[in-house]
Parts: C-alpha cells; sequence; structure tokens
C-alpha cells in the first residue's frame, strides 16, 4: 500500500497521518509520558538532554555536509568555513546569534558569488 | 480569588509575549525553511491541501522532508512509518528535556500531551533559551502562545507561498537554507545547561561523517545514541576529575 494504491479523495490524508503524524507524535507522547516518571534531580534527564542535544548537532552537521537542493552544487570547504566563522564570530563577539549567522552567510554568499557556482 | 486572577493575568502577559515570538530572526529563518519546503512538495507533485495538512500534522521539518523522501519512493506505508519513526525519534529524548522545565503540580495532564506537539528544534530550543526568565508557571502559557503561534503562521505561509516557492534566485535560495544550520549551531550552544550538552555537539558534528559513511539511512540515530552517551560519559568523567 503506497500513497497513490488507493484511489480515494482521503486516502492521501490516511496515509499521512499513519506514516507521518503517528510515528512522529508517539514520540512525543512517550516524552511527556516519561518525563512524568522521573523526578527533576535524577541524572536521567541529563542524559536525555545531552541525548537531545548530540541528536539535533547530527542533523546540523548533515545540513552541512549532505545538504539537498541548491546548497549540493556549493564547495563542502567552503560551507564548513563558513559554519566554523560563523561560529567564531558567535563565541567572540558576546554570543549573538545573529553576528554569528551575519558572518557565517556573509563568507557563503561571498565564497558563491566570487566564484560564480550558483 | 485576587491571587488566582493576579496569576491568571500574569500567565495571559506571557502567553502573549510567547505569541510575540513570531517576529524574532529565528521564528523568520523557521519560515524561510518552509518555504523552501512548500516548493519541495510542488515539486514532489503534492498538492496544496496535502502539503499543508503533512505540515500541521507532523510539524518537525526532517521528518516531513523523509515521507516526501518516502512518497517519491514509491515506498508502502510501513516503510514510510518506519522512516518517519526512526528521523523523528530525537523528540523522545527533547520533550523529556523540555517538560520538568515548565511543568508544575497544578499543570494538566492533557495540555502537557497537547503542548508536546509544538516539540521542534526551533521552538524548544528557544523555550530552553527564554525559560531562564520566565516564572515557572507562567512557562506553559508562553510555550503555548509560541508553537501555536508558529504553527499557524507557518502553515498559512505554506499556503501563500505553494505556487512561487521555487522561483527565487539560486543564489538567495542557498543563502536562506544555509542560515538553518547556522543558526541551530548558536542556539543550540548557547541553550545548554550543563557542560555534558556542549560535548554532545562537539562529538556529535564529528561523528555524522563517521556514521553516515558506515549506515546512511541511521546515521542521525547512530550518531545521538552514539554521541550522547560519549558526552555524558565525558561529563561524568569531568566531574569526578574535579571533586
Amino acid at each position: 500500500m503506497s500513497f497513490t494504491s488507493i484511489d480515494h479523495p482521503w486516502w492521501p490524508f490516511v496515509f499521512i497521518l499513519l506514516a507521518g503524524w503517528l510515528p512522529t507524535d508517539i514520540w512525543r507522547f512517550m516524552g511527556v509520558w516519561l518525563a512524568g516518571h522521573i523526578s527533576e534531580e535524577s541524572p536521567f534527564l541529563v542524559f536525555a538532554r545531552t541525548l537531545a542535544t548530540a541528536l539535533v548537532a547530527a542533523v546540523i552537521a548533515k545540513l552541512v555536509l549532505y545538504p539537498e537542493g541548491v546548497l549540493a552544487a556549493s564547495p563542502i570547504g567552503l560551507r564548513i568555513a563558513a559554519m566554523v566563522l560563523g561560529f567564531a564570530v558567535y563565541l567572540k563577539a558576546g554570543r549573538k546569534v545573529y553576528r554569528g549567522v551575519i558572518a557565517g552567510e556573509a563568507l557563503l554568499v561571498g565564497g558563491l558569488w566570487w566564484m560564480g557556482q550558483v | 480569588m485576587t491571587e488566582d486572577m493576579h496569576d491568571r493575568a500574569e500567565a495571559w502577559r506571557w502567553f502573549w509575549r510567547g505569541v510575540a515570538q513570531v517576529a524574532t530572526i529565528p521564528s523568520l529563518i523557521l519560515m524561510f525553511a518552509f518555504v523552501g519546503f512548500a516548493g519541495l512538495c510542488r515539486d514532489a507533485g503534492f498538492t496544496l491541501a496535502e502539503t499543508v495538512f503533512m505540515a500541521g500534522t507532523i510539524w518537525a521539518l526532517p521528518a516531513n522532508v523523509v515521507l516526501v523522501g518516502a512518497v517519491l519512493s514509491k515506498a508502502s506505508i510501513v516503510t514510510a512509518a518506519l522512516s518517519v519513526a526512526l528521523s523523528s525519534i530525537r523528540l523522545l529524548p527533547m520533550a523529556v528535556a523540555i517538560l520538568p522545565e515548565m511543568r508544575t503540580p497544578k499543570t494538566r495532564k492533557l495540555t502537557l500531551y497537547l503542548l508536546s506537539h509544538f516539540v521542534a528544534i526551533t521552538a524548544w530550543v528557544m523555550a530552553l533559551e527564554r525559560f531562564r526568565v520566565i516564572p515557572k508557571t507562567c512557562r506553559t502559557a508562553f510555550f503555548g502562545g509560541m508553537g501555536g503561534t508558529f504553527l499557524v503562521v507557518n502553515l498559512v505561509l505554506v499556503a501563500v507561498t505553494f505556487e512561487i516557492a521555487d522561483r527565487l534566485p539560486p543564489l538567495l535560495a542557498a543563502a536562506l537554507i544555509f542560515i538553518t544550520p547556522l543558526y541551530f549551531l548558536f542556539s543550540l550552544w548557547g541553550s545548554a545547561r550543563e557542560r555534558e550538552s556542549h560535548f554532545a555537539m562537539g562529538i556529535g558534528l564529528a561523528l555524522t561523517p563517521v556514521f553516515h559513511w558506515l549506515a546512511p539511512e541511521m546515521d542521525i540515530l547512530l550518531t545521538g545514541i552514539t554521541g550522547g552517551i560519549l558526552a555524558y560519559g565525558a561529563g561524568w568523567l569531568a566531574r569526578r576529575g574535579r571533586t
């Protein structure tokens, strides 16, 4: 049974609910349930934060190292350099997110423009 | 009685401050990401109604993108569901991490289950950053105001930009997409509660290419679990070394 296998106007929506909403919200609901059963001083809570942070870090790394769409055509070295520069500026310039974003973007866009890449 | 009314007024104030978060840089970045998603769905042959429905019910961009990919590859409903489940596992520790920060003994269970739908990277990072200055009894109001507004605004945006989303000039499109990892990196660093989280970021970033090479389908999950365990262990060792 695929997205197009049942020719009924409601099928795509049922498919989205079963293959999209359910396997996503089930984790959120389990998280709420689990959080209700552990104390706020539990070391497990620190571990949950560590786990969540490492997972989001992996999402970030994938966006930079293996992007899809227009970014895929840009050189990987330029993308990494833009992240590193942005992070350095963020750390050194008062931990303001927007300053890091502007620095990283400036290097990426400048680099792409200079190379005539995109 | 008057104290109760005061509490309620305070909660409403924080609710509206949550709503106002829609006018911040991170929220703007999320909007750009959703414009990009609208274009992706249109290219993939989804209708406007399906795209909006998908964005609203799943409300996590990585899972959305995975589902679109599964549909394009004509995957069965079971395969599609499993792929989405894998990409969404991170929402479990994210929910576990944020829940104790906004729950009070008076908070209803149902409220927390409904609010958990808004747990997604942008709102999660923003909440962890801002909760410090918000009274604990008002945090659910703030999170609900912020999450609900993000959802509604982005669904409207997806609907409005569905037809024009993929006509941006490539340089602008590349710049818009690149804001997401930059913003996530810095705000995640800033929202860390303890040094373990900084370890987790560094280890997670470094391990991703390794696991992408070993198991491209499961790279995020494997990186997250391995990185989480290593970072927690490193933090434990560092603490032990100090005392």
